[in-house]
């Protein structure tokens, strides 16, 4: 029986660099390495990113697998997945670590299934057991109403992992780590899809997933005109829109500020909520906020529970009070 | 005319206050809130929806397949009445308490007895466990592609066009058929059942399949066909405690609120 050693970390980049996601796996899988005294791997996929091996290995990594070819300059699921089977097969990781983004969510479930092995996705906290050295997987389940703890008994163990769950070593650019070039094999045959178009929504201002400041509505708002004074707000506070579901299912709002558990995760500094009642779905999105101010009318209201500041009103009296008196305090 | 298949699952009302969610220690399960009836999962009632929606424009048949044991009737005839056409239970202890990999497999033997598909539906992920993995898992074990997160999907001869929603947008992907396509809330809203989907649902009787009648061996689907092991299950226990900003008028609390923040220093 051949023996599964270390984590592999499967590294996204953007734009010629490392995605922030690939960091903080690399950040978690150096802790993990380091407690099962075992090496941390990153495997880049695309075309021509051998230059960011250098960033994996600053981030944390021993050695970076470097997969490349034309095919797999977008990604595909078919040929991302032909490449990480072989790649596993031949590195044979104990644990396999991907980022519950746009790529993990699609690449991982598939993959699993191919390597006929277990995986949690969305995981919040990995850890070893100390006695059995099993990945002990805690991710939220039923919609963010409960936590759970799984382990797998087949290898590679693999988990997906929520965006900013994990912290990222400070980069050490002095590191010394391997890069070994993987041989590609795709079969064209194998490619059943094809994608023929991508379509981006301009994003005005900052990014959502960025903002230190994030002013959010719920189904309290009752259409798109309230969002105007959300807006405003955001605005004054050099901050960004967000919204719970409803919003974005009644269309009042672009499904792309939708914050919650298969929406945007964010963690600003401060994050008020209006008109939200604070299903845990939504606080799936935000509970990561350092700081949260709910503005709602019913007093019973969930998001209550996870705020620090809240005011129980009609948020339609109680918002245009509040900026005004932000604008106040802003130019003084 | 496309054969389409609709995987849809009876789960605890998410909707149901979080207030009213409790785990059993005991048995590490959750209690199923008292007066609060089970439902289809949201994104499988949207999986359905994505089919019918193809059945609008180009006719066909779409089978709804449920996975579990005491299935209520009325909870999972509801895809019959939203207009779907014929309903499979895989019905049994034996197919109890999986998880993705389990229930992957089931779901795809029970296909694979179907026979002919184009396409196959399911949820994004179901509202209990939000594993996100069974149609993946499906489209491996049935060998065909799958294409995850949709918002829109257009039936072509051979082909299908699909909107995947992405963080900031979407892509539109090609995929030959037959392919699994995993669907999301961005694809709309699920129609209402007709009265007159509830009356010709409640005339039909689903056909009930046992593990036998799959030819999967119990000891491969359900709790003992898992590849993952649940260790625990626990609420988080919330520490914080809410300061409410009290005033005369909602105006006044407002002005207050924005005070109280500046003197958190967070504005």
């Amino acid at each position: 029986m051949a023996d599964y050693k270390g984590v592999l970390v499967f590294g996204e980049t953007v734009d010629g660099k490392l995605s922030s996601i690939t960091a903080e796996l690399l950040g978690c899988g150096r802790r993990l390495a380091d407690e099962l005294k075992e090496s941390l791997s990153c495997i880049l996929v695309g075309d021509k990113v051998a230059d960011v091996a250098t960033s994996a290995i600053a981030a944390g990594a021993d050695k970076v697998y470097v997969a490349e070819d034309p095919l797999l300059k977008e990604y595909q699921t078919d040929a991302y997945l032909m490449v990480m089977e072989k790649a596993v097969k031949e590195i044979m990781p104990r644990i396999l670590l991907l980022g519950q983004t746009s790529i993990g969510r699609d690449l991982a479930p598939r993959l699993a299934f191919r390597l006929g092995t277990g995986l949690s996705m969305d995981c919040i906290e990995l850890s070893i057991d100390p006695s059995t050295k099993q990945l002990l997987q805690t991710r939220p389940v039923y919609g963010g109403n409960a936590r759970a703890i799984f382990t797998t008994e087949s290898f590679p163990q693999m988990a997906t992992v929520r965006q900013k769950a994990m912290t990222p070593l400070e980069p050490d650019p002095s590191r010394k780590g391997e890069v070994v070039t993987l041989k590609v094999e795709i079969d064209p045959a194998k490619i059943k899809a094809k994608v023929l178009q991508t379509v981006k929504e301009e994003v005005v201002g900052i990014k959502l997933e960025d903002a230190q400041t994030v002013v959010a509505g719920g189904r309290g708002i009752g259409g798109p005109e309230g969002f105007k004074q959300l807006e405003e707000l955001a605005k004054l506070l050099k901050g960004a829109v967000g919204a719970s579901r409803p919003p974005c299912d009644n269309k009042w709002v672009p499904d792309t500020i939708q914050i919650g558990l298969t929406g945007k995760i964010v963690t600003p500094e401060l994050y008020i909520a209006v008109g939200i009642s604070g299903a845990s779905q939504h606080i799936a999105g935000c509970s990561g906020a350092k700081n949260i101010v709910a503005i709602n009318k019913d007093p019973e209201a969930n998001i209550f529970k996870e705020a620090r500041f809240g005011v129980v009103g009609d948020w339609k009296q109680v918002l245009p009070a509040f900026t005004e008196k932000v604008k106040e305090l802003l130019a003084s | 005319m496309p054969n389409m298949v609709v995987c849809c699952k009876q789960v605890i009302d998410p909707e149901a206050p979080p207030a009213s969610f409790k785990i059993d220690p005991a048995t590490n399960k959750v209690v199923p809130p008292p007066g609060v009836p089970p439902v289809i999962s949201p994104f499988d009632e949207q999986a359905v929806e994505a089919a019918l929606r193809i059945k609008d424009k180009h006719g066909g048949k779409i089978t709804v397949i449920s996975l579990g044991n005491n299935l209520l009737r009325d909870v999972v005839k509801k895809p019959l009445s939203m207009g779907a056409d014929e309903l499979i239970l895989l019905e049994d202890p034996a197919f109890d308490e999986g998880d993705s990999w389990s229930t992957a497999y089931a779901l795809a033997m029970a296909i694979k007895k179907i026979g002919d598909y184009d396409l196959i539906f399911c949820g994004r992920q179901a509202a209990d466990w939000d594993a996100g993995q069974v149609g993946c898992g499906i489209a491996e074990i049935l060998g065909i592609p799958c294409v995850t997160i949709a918002k829109s999907v257009e039936y072509l001869n051979g082909k299908a066009k699909v909107e995947r929603v992405i963080p900031d947008g979407y892509q539109v992907i090609e995929v030959e058929l037959p392919a699994v396509i995993t669907v999301s809330n961005e694809l709309g809203e699920a129609r209402y059942a007709t009265l007159k989907g509830i009356m010709a649902a409640a005339k039909k009787q689903p056909i009930v399949w046992k593990p036998a009648d799959i030819g999967v061996n119990p000891s491969e689907v359900g709790a003992a066909g898992r590849r993952t092991k649940l260790v625990k299950l626990f609420q988080p226990v919330k520490e914080g405690k809410c300061e409410f900003i009290e005033a005369d008028s909602p105006a006044e609390a407002g002005a207050k609120l924005a005070l109280r923040l500046r003197e958190a220093k967070l504005i």
